[in-house]
């Protein structure tokens, strides 16, 4: 199957990527061309078949809710990009 | 005594026994990448400082006459991938550049608690991303059995920091491939343990049901004594497998006899270079010799394994990858993000962030992920990805009931030249065909050199073995590097 500009700007924006359109043309022929090859796994019947989300087959893992010390708040945020030593900053969400 | 020539185990005895310091064998190993990692790029970071603090105290532990830990003095190189409180973490990506985490990963904590000197952080493909290292963000890595060729991937500087004997052993990680390829490709050993043997907290994530950490080094005997140190549950990975640690060193002595071998004629196929098939049966004989049988037995679905692969991984990949939101950690756009293409400013600012931070491949793979996982294509592609996962594990169960070990090839070619794949990535993900479905299927694998190419370059073999059979795994290793002087050799720029 193809895939084509629009679809590409369609998946860019869902994954919160600015491509460019030189960007947007390349990954439309790459993903037509990889999209191309997974397809090959079509040819498996796979009727009766659960899906395996995990290999070894693990449950959940619960513990007691009990509150315990973790990160500082000053080492949690102190890599961020923007923050005023108590919360992450970002662009206005609501207007100016 | 040169302590980078020594195997792990012996350098461990020597620094336990006073014959050499923790400072002499991290010095050697400061040294040696002084000179040769100009030219080889495997090291992202290497602080000498805090390299020789380290050793200092080890040292110092010893003369007050307080027990060491079993891997005291041990210079360890760790792929970029492994969160460090005192070093920058990068991922080998424009994204983190600087970044330096809080917190030590599990591996790490376990490795400084057993008194090992971790002297710098290696080099990889970005995030992980990648068969040949070209994916780094700051310069691939030069092969060191020929500069001009690739270490293979992702964790191609860790096998090169071995391989050029910069570090006695190192840390990867494989999610698809990427300890057991590059230790082939660079003539040393890496293993893959069990998903779940090695806890993932602090390794930053790729593909969560995929990923898992382990040793590279110049011997089947030495990953397992690294292994020893950093398996084990961690209650703060709730993957990890609540399961006893055992001494895998002191179960290398049983011989092999009446352990049977699978050989998967599909394995020698169209595609497999002549110089690696030949090399390669020819480790199935030593093998034979070590009193293994060798039976031909067919995984049915394993020509789907690529494909597979490339649907779940890029799928867990853009989950994971969402967290690189120019708020938390990383790079953060300096635009003003205040163009009307965007729902809001806010949107803008995770768009550009995103675009300016990763790298092409990792864009691939967050597009290709997200596509799969999108309305509408969701069950075409990674849910029927997931049923065929399920059908390749059955594969490997089946076999596993006929035989113990799964014998082949790690790479269908040697060491290639740079540049060689970069414009074609449908090609390079065609490099992993014979290490991703030990991942799907969460089994353990191994990679060690089983001779050498006319030209000189490093040809790996592998085994596979079910899952928590790495005891059985490192012997048959172990006694195949008894035999054989392959791993012993060294590149002659080293």
């Amino acid at each position: 199957m193809s895939l084509s500009r629009d679809d590409v700007a369609k998946v860019a924006t869902l994954a919160r990527l600015a491509l460019s359109e030189d960007e947007l043309a390349q990954m439309t022929s790459e993903l037509t061309k990889i999209v191309g090859f997974v397809s090959l796994l079509e040819e498996i019947d796979t009727s009766n078949v659960e899906p395996l989300a995990h290999p070894l087959g693990t449950t959940n893992v619960f513990r007691e809710d009990e509150p315990a010390p973790s990160l500082p708040v000053e080492l949690a945020i102190a890599t961020a990009p923007k923050q005023d030593g108590e919360c992450f900053l970002v662009p206005a969400v609501l207007g100016d | 005594m040169q302590p980078l020539e020594l195997s792990a185990i012996d350098l461990v005895a020597a620094v336990a026994n006073g014959d050499l310091t923790a400072v002499e064998c991290t010095q050697a190993a400061l040294d040696r990448i002084a000179a040769l990692d100009p030219g080889t790029n495997a090291f992202l970071h290497v602080d000498q400082a805090s390299a020789l603090a380290a050793a200092e105290a080890v040292d110092a532990k010893r003369a007050a006459g307080k027990p060491l830990g079993p891997l005291a003095g041990l210079p360890v190189g760790v792929k970029d991938a492994l969160c460090t409180r005192d070093m920058p973490t990068t991922c080998a990506s424009k994204m983190l550049e600087g970044y330096q985490p809080p917190y030590d990963a599990d591996t790490v904590a376990r490795l400084r608690a057993a008194d090992a000197v971790i002297i710098g952080k290696t080099n990889m493909d970005e995030f992980a991303m990648g068969a040949s290292n070209e994916n780094s963000a700051f310069g691939p890595v030069r092969n060191p059995w020929d500069a001009t060729r690739a270490t293979g991937g992702s964790s191609g500087g860790s096998a090169a920091c071995v391989a050029a004997s910069m570090s006695t052993v190192s840390i990867g990680s494989d999610t698809g491939g990427s300890i057991r390829q590059p230790a082939g490709l660079c003539g040393v050993t890496g293993l893959k343990p069990t998903y779940g043997r090695v806890s993932r907290r602090g390794l930053v994530a790729f593909a969560s049901s995929l990923d898992q950490i382990g040793p590279m080094a110049h011997s089947a005997a030495d990953c397992g004594l690294v292994l020893e140190t950093i398996a084990g549950h961690d209650p703060l990975d709730s993957t990890s497998l609540d399961e006893m640690v055992p001494s895998y060193t002191q179960m290398l002595e049983e011989p092999l006899a009446g352990i049977r071998i699978g050989r998967v004629p599909a394995h020698f196929g169209e595609g497999l270079d002549p110089e690696v098939a030949a090399a390669v049966e020819e480790g199935f004989r030593v093998l034979e010799a070590a009193g293994a049988t060798i039976h031909d037995i067919d995984l049915p679905h394993a020509k789907y394994g690529v494909a597979t692969y490339y649907l779940i991984a890029p799928s867990e990949a853009s989950s994971n990858l969402a967290r690189y939101d120019g708020v938390h950690y990383g790079h953060r756009t300096s635009e003003p993000c205040r163009s009307d293409a965007f729902d809001s400013p806010l949107v803008e600012m995770y768009c550009r962030s995103r675009a300016e931070g990763f790298g092409p491949e990792v864009k691939r793979r967050i597009m290709l992920g997200t596509y799969a996982l999108s309305a509408g294509y969701y069950d075409a592609y990674y849910k029927r990805a997931l049923q065929v996962r399920r059908l390749i594990r059955q594969d490997y169960l089946d076999a596993f009931a006929k035989v113990d070990l799964i014998g082949g090839p790690v790479s269908a070619t040697p060491a290639f030249p740079l540049g060689e794949k970069t414009d074609d990535p449908l090609a390079m993900y065609l490099l992993d065909l014979y290490t991703v479905t030990t991942n799907l299927a969460g089994v353990c694998g191994i990679s060690f050199p089983c001779g050498f190419t006319g030209s000189g370059l490093p040809i790996g073999y592998q085994l596979q073995a079910p899952a928590l059979a790495e005891p059985l795994l490192l012997r048959a290793a172990d006694r195949f590097q008894r035999l054989t002087e392959w791993h012993r050799r060294r590149p002659p720029s080293a």
